[in-house]
């Protein structure tokens, strides 16, 4: 099959999904969804409330079963996964980003970031501790690790979530209005983050957003309207190219 | 497992307060139990101690005499009107051997052969009925511990010697060294120095019972070389009736236990074990209820975290163990302390309670209570264990 050769991150075949199934208010909320993503992309997924992003991202994500099409994540393909393999693929090749950091409570900050981690093969070892530390300390909270989230400000708490997502070295990055909940300068700051791990790391992100500015600053543009992609395209360069 | 430790405790230590509120329950609840168990048993084993302490276990006797009937010829209707014959004192028929046969029966510790009868003991014009026990005391006091008893002088019987109650002693006004009169009706009777006096603290054995050599009992009570009673002590004591029971197969002699001699104390002690483990039982199911109400609350609250951490990789068996680990986490540090604490109400019950009886404190009762509270924690975190499992990822994360 073509999927072993497959270069892509992600590729999703006539992806539908509908709630309520069976019912008499069934309802299809994404009508066929065609897309690749290939590694190293980085790319917007924009549209208005209502539109399916926060669906399509969960399908993408694992979190949530398609009714129908497939899901291709790394040439595997997910649907007949069941719920550990699911799990499991998710922690190896998906890093999350959510709207409000959601970093787990009772934790330390650079305990936050060793989580998953944690969650995948048990006690960390000093090496773990050290490479979860590093990507701290480029996130800029070297100095943080031993805070607890409550302690940390809305800006702080969203890169150790940055840094939490990126320390499994996924091959995507998925990141759900990662900067909604954040000033401005914050803001540009956790979007330099991306940035700069999809080009270090080369991990591909998919970022939905709400904000034109930040998904002009991707290199491309993904939009859903209504639960179909009606336009997928390139974005001119209005700033500096991403450095090689 | 590291892991899910590491959240379980994590979890519990950010909602210290409801964490330390569960926790002082659950000590409350298996204070109780330990409290009432320890209680109660020590209870029953003072009344049985109590009981037993002046009775033989098994008490073997010569059977009824019973009429023997000659059948009737064949085709002759028989009217039979029968008295119940009058049961005369009489020794049990070889009782050498019944003793030395008794003596090798697995779970007997000792056996006393006795004779005894009813009698006066005169003093003066002073006159009161007794039973008048011939024993060898070497073996008797394996059956009641006289000499752990006696109030003045020593169990000693032989040479005319003879052991009484206090309550004799006290009617008679006798002390030790001074004689009394032994008359066993027929003309017998016998003139005895009292060498001991004992107080067994039951009156009607205090008042009644005059321990005599076995040669002067038989003479006395005209049964030369015969015993009426072979009194037996057993290693098990609620082992007494099935001894019994066996006794009476092998010799054909009546055996009684003390566990039928004494029907109603058991029936007390038995409706006393069944209440203290009903209390002990409820308590038990309030402190489960109320651990799973406390994780169903707590699979509540971190809904969110949840599924974040489905999100991160954690598998519903994660959840699972992670909420599980939190109820038997609950029981264990709940039990450990509420051991502590019915230990110490244990303590104080004997050093400031009415001191009528001491309650032993048993270590296997205080691990099964922590060992069964940690479990209990465990079963009841099931539940709410596995609805945090089967959470949907994408529901909890957008939970508020």
């Amino acid at each position: 099959m073509s999927d072993v050769q497959d270069e892509s991150v992600l590729r999703l075949v006539g992806l539908r999904k509908s709630y309520g199934v069976g019912t008499p208010v069934e309802t299809e909320v994404l009508h066929g969804i065609d897309l690749t993503l290939g590694r190293r992309d980085f790319a917007a997924l924009v549209g208005p409330s209502g539109s399916g992003k926060s669906t399509l991202l969960n399908l993408i994500g694992l979190l949530d079963r398609p009714t129908s099409g497939e899901l291709y994540l790394l040439g595997r393909p997910t649907r007949d996964l069941d719920d550990a393999a699911r799990t499991a693929l998710r922690a190896s090749a998906i890093g999350f980003v959510f709207q409000f950091h959601h970093l787990i409570e009772g934790f330390t900050a650079l305990e936050n970031v060793l989580m998953p981690l944690m969650l995948a093969r048990g006690r960390p070892d000093a090496a773990t501790v050290a490479w979860a530390r590093e990507l701290l300390e480029s996130v800029g909270l070297g100095g943080f690790a031993d805070r607890r989230p409550g302690e940390l400000s809305g800006g702080q708490q969203q890169r150790v979530a940055v840094a939490r997502a990126l320390v499994t070295r996924p091959a995507l990055l998925l990141a759900d209005e990662p900067t909604g909940n954040l000033d401005t300068r914050s803001a540009q700051g956790v979007f330099e983050l991306f940035r700069r791990f999809n080009a270090e790391l080369g991990c591909a992100v998919l970022l939905v957003t709400h904000d034109p500015r930040l998904a002009e600053a991707c290199d491309r543009t993904i939009s859903l309207v209504d639960g179909r992609i009606v336009s997928d395209s390139p974005n001119r360069r209005l700033v500096s190219p991403r450095s090689p | 497992m590291w892991t899910e430790w590491t959240i379980a405790i994590r979890l519990l230590r950010e909602g210290r307060v409801q964490s330390l509120l569960i926790i002082v329950g659950i000590a409350v609840g298996v204070a109780v139990i330990v409290f009432i168990t320890a209680l109660i048993s020590g209870l029953q084993a003072n009344t049985i101690r109590r009981t037993l302490g002046t009775q033989a276990h098994v008490r073997v006797e010569p059977p009824d005499e019973v009429n023997r009937i000659a059948p009737a010829a064949p085709g002759v209707v028989q009217l039979v009107l029968e008295d119940r014959r009058a049961q005369r004192l009489r020794s049990i028929r070889d009782w050498q051997q019944v003793r030395d046969t008794l003596e090798r029966l697995p779970g007997v510790v000792a056996v006393s052969p006795i004779v005894s009868g009813p009698a006066f003991a005169r003093r003066g014009s002073a006159r009161n009925s007794i039973a008048l026990i011939g024993a060898d005391p070497a073996r008797y006091v394996r059956v009641v511990p006289i000499h752990e008893n006696l109030i003045a002088g020593a169990f000693r019987v032989g040479a005319g010697d003879a052991t009484i109650g206090r309550g004799l002693a006290d009617e008679l006004g006798v002390r030790v060294g001074d004689k009394i009169r032994i008359d066993a009706g027929e003309g017998a009777t016998a003139v005895v120095n009292v060498a001991g006096i004992f107080e067994l603290g039951v009156r009607e054995l205090d008042e009644r019972y005059v321990f005599v050599d076995l040669k002067q009992a038989q003479s006395l009570l005209d049964l030369p070389g015969g015993v009426t009673v072979i009194d037996v002590t057993v290693e098990e004591i609620f082992g007494a009736a099935d001894i019994a029971a066996r006794i009476s197969r092998l010799t054909g002699l009546k055996a009684e236990s003390w566990m039928q001699t004494n029907s109603q104390l058991l029936n007390a002690l038995s409706a006393q074990s069944l209440s203290a483990a009903m209390i002990g039982f409820f308590v038990a199911v309030s402190v489960a209820f109320a651990i799973a109400s406390v994780l169903s609350i707590s699979v509540v609250q971190h809904t969110r975290e949840i599924g974040i951490l489905r999100a991160m990789g954690a598998t519903q068996p994660t959840m699972l163990r992670v909420f599980l680990l939190q109820g038997a986490v609950f029981g264990l540090l709940g039990s450990t302390a509420g051991v502590l604490l019915g230990l110490a109400l244990l303590l104080a019950f004997d050093t400031f309670g009415p001191r009528l009886f001491e309650v032993p404190v048993e270590p296997g009762l205080l691990f099964a209570a922590i060992a069964l509270a940690t479990l209990t924690g465990t079963v009841s975190a099931a539940v709410p264990a596995r609805r945090a499992a089967r959470l949907d990822p994408v529901a909890a994360i957008r939970y508020v």
